[in-house]
């Protein structure tokens, strides 16, 4: 088979406890280097909180997985310092085609929306992100990785949690106060604790083949129901770097795993399927089941869940890597105020509140596209069947055709850490408590920029003003005092026209009115911010009493 | 009254962030009201179902206008 990317080979180093014999003591660990688990650790680390990365492996994933990164995970990746490194190497795409039996119903295309610095989503294989991660992880000075360290025990008393790890050069122990556990679908870390995971299996296979292209192929995603050469079940196609498709054919239950993944069984498949003339090689090729399933809670005492090892969803609308990030993302700061002594520990539980919300969002979403794609009865493949005659006339036909549907964050809505409007705010729009932020374009000192990228890692007060000059010292006294019990708070102006603050307060030009349209912002509304980039709470005028109080509310203070 | 052809679906007092989410939750309630009939009691529950809407509707030209566009593609 051809290949396009050199793994990498991650070096083993004996680990000083192994010479020393003594027992590692460490704030926090991080068990899974893959996506989700060393998101986990940069977040962690740029809230100044040092970290141990514990890996089996000393490799990327191998073969393509997780394929497409969308947009709320490329924001998230931009404050972990990879993400202009993965939408370089990415592609994009916005026409996306929906053939039944053999013809083209409909296509659609996904012009993106204009003044947001990240795209719908990004096409990459999991390999090259995986990459950027472990290499800008292995340039923090306060991120121990290692690899090849496999953990084969984990126990739990009291405040500390301690692990047994196992290389090469023999075993050793660790303490830690915090375990995050990323350590994938099948999770060591849970099942050595006696942990349950609940949910379904499915009953259908699929094989996918990454496939290199000789020639040019349109960038676009075609999906198919019911084609003449697989008929009866559905096929993907889908764009990645270095000339690389990714192809998805719905195998069903009674299929032999080993006998599809046969390159003699395979290639005639994709044959069939881009005509004879079309020349191509095979880059890797895997036959995949899937479950969708969730911890009943995320937290376990000193014990946290992430990614793949807290739930577990049908591929369809890439659900697993771009939730994992979000998990990583609303963690790290909530562990940081903890370890720290500002928050109590009860904050954790909006970890697994909040996050259990959205796994459910994306269990509901993924499990309708999956009953959809794969109908279980004979009146659920009419109806699929009917929806697909419908849609080639029909708008309303069109709407209901479900291939998957783009992840996107939750709006933590009900989550007990928003503060609700005042009963006499009015306010238009989608930025409500517990929205994940819209980007807008800004300016910095007159450079352009992103409002998402000044923001994040720490509690803002977003105050909006027409003129930054003209702010009364009394407001920008208020402002300049928002933190309380060392829990900072800080304040940044975002003015219509262009101008200082007094007290060199940070000010943005919101030179378009494009932010104040998105938060349907006047003069003098203010949004607190979380340090995930979510709203807490907002108002239509300034009262730092109120702002107290939500960022209080925001980490379990109050 | 016209037949309306364009997406129509949504929940009094329920907000939406996304456009497809209530169309794909009436789906979802669609198919889980057959979970465990036979062929035959879906069938039958089909056909209870469009009189049940056709009375809810109850225009005639509408009706005509659905039936017709139904019958088209079949």
């Amino acid at each position: 088979m051809l290949t396009t990317y050199t793994y990498p080979k991650f070096e083993y180093r004996t680990p000083p406890e192994i010479a020393d014999g003594k027992t590692l003591r460490v704030p926090v660990v991080v068990v899974g280097a893959g996506p989700v688990g060393l998101g986990a650790a940069l977040d962690l680390e740029q809230q100044g909180i040092p970290v141990l990365l514990l890996d089996e492996d000393d490799t990327v994933s191998i073969g393509s997985r997780g394929v497409c990164y969308a947009k709320r995970a490329l924001e998230i990746l931009d404050r972990y310092g990879v993400g202009d490194a993965v939408c370089r190497k990415g592609v994009s795409w916005n026409v996306g085609r929906t053939f039944f039996r053999d013809q083209e119903v409909y296509n659609f295309n996904l012009v993106p929306e204009p003044d947001h610095h990240r795209p719908g989503m990004v096409n990459l294989q999991q390999y090259y992100l995986e990459e950027y991660l472990a290499a800008r992880a292995a340039s923090r000075p306060n991120i121990d990785l290692r690899w090849r360290n496999k953990v084969v025990a984990v126990a739990q008393t009291g405040k500390t949690v301690t692990l047994k790890v196992e290389t090469e050069d023999g075993a050793y122990a660790v303490e830690t106060d915090w375990l995050i556990a990323a350590d994938g679908a099948r999770s060591p870390i849970r099942r050595m604790l006696g942990l349950d995971i609940e949910g379904k299996v499915f009953m259908d296979r699929f094989l996918i083949a990454d496939v290199v292209m000789k020639a040019d192929f349109p960038s676009e995603r075609w999906f198919w129901f019911d084609p003449p050469f697989h008929p009866g079940q559905s096929v993907l196609l889908h764009k990645q770097t270095d000339s690389v498709y990714r192809i998805d054919f719905q195998l069903g239950w009674d299929a032999d795993p080993e006998e599809a993944k046969k390159p003699e069984n395979v290639v005639p498949r994709i044959k069939a399927m881009l005509g004879d003339d079309r020349e191509f090689e095979l880059e890797w090729v895997s036959v995949y089941t899937f479950q969708c399933r969730r911890m009943g809670k995320f937290n376990h005492g000193r014990v946290l869940f992430v990614g793949d090892a807290a739930h577990q969803v049908s591929p369809f609308g890439a659900r697993g890597a771009n939730s994992g990030l979000q998990d990583a993302d609303n963690l790290g700061w909530k562990l940081k105020l903890v370890i720290d002594g500002k928050a109590p520990a009860a904050l954790l539980d909006s970890y697994s509140e909040e996050r259990i919300f959205a796994a459910d969002e994306n269990l509901v979403n993924s499990t309708r596209s999956t009953d959809f794609i794969t109908p279980k009865s004979k009146v659920s493949r009419t109806f699929r069947n009917a929806v697909l005659s419908l849609a080639k006339d029909h708008p309303f036909g069109r709407a209901l055709v479900n291939s998957g549907r783009l992840s996107v964050p939750a709006f933590l809505t009900a989550s007990s850490l928003n503060t609700p409007d005042c009963a006499g705010d009015s306010f238009a729009g989608r930025m409500v408590p517990g929205a994940p932020m819209d980007d807008a374009p800004v300016l910095e000192n007159g450079g352009p920029g992103w409002l998402l990228d000044k923001v994040g890692n720490r509690f803002f007060a977003l105050y909006f003003t027409d003129d930054p000059a003209a702010l009364d010292t009394a407001t920008v006294a208020a402002l300049s005092d928002l933190s309380i019990d060392g829990i900072p708070v800080q304040a940044l102006v975002i003015s219509r026209k262009p101008g200082r603050v007094a007290d060199g307060m940070p000010s943005l030009e919101d030179a378009h009115g494009i932010a104040a349209q998105r938060y349907d912002a006047k003069p003098g509304t203010v949004y607190l911010l979380r340090p995930d980039q979510h709203v807490a709470a907002r108002w239509r005028r300034l009262d730092a009493a109120k702002v107290k109080t939500a960022v209080a509310r925001a980490t379990c203070n109050a | 009254m016209a037949l309306n052809l364009n997406p129509n679906f949504s929940e009094a007092g329920k907000r939406y962030f996304n456009a497809y989410a209530p169309g794909d939750e009436f789906y979802e309630m669609l198919i889980n009201t057959h979970r465990d009939l036979s062929d035959e009691q879906s069938e039958l529950l089909n056909a209870r179902l469009i009189l049940l809407l056709a009375n809810h509707i109850g225009d005639i030209g509408t009706l005509r206008e659905a039936l017709n566009v139904a019958r088209e593609g079949v």
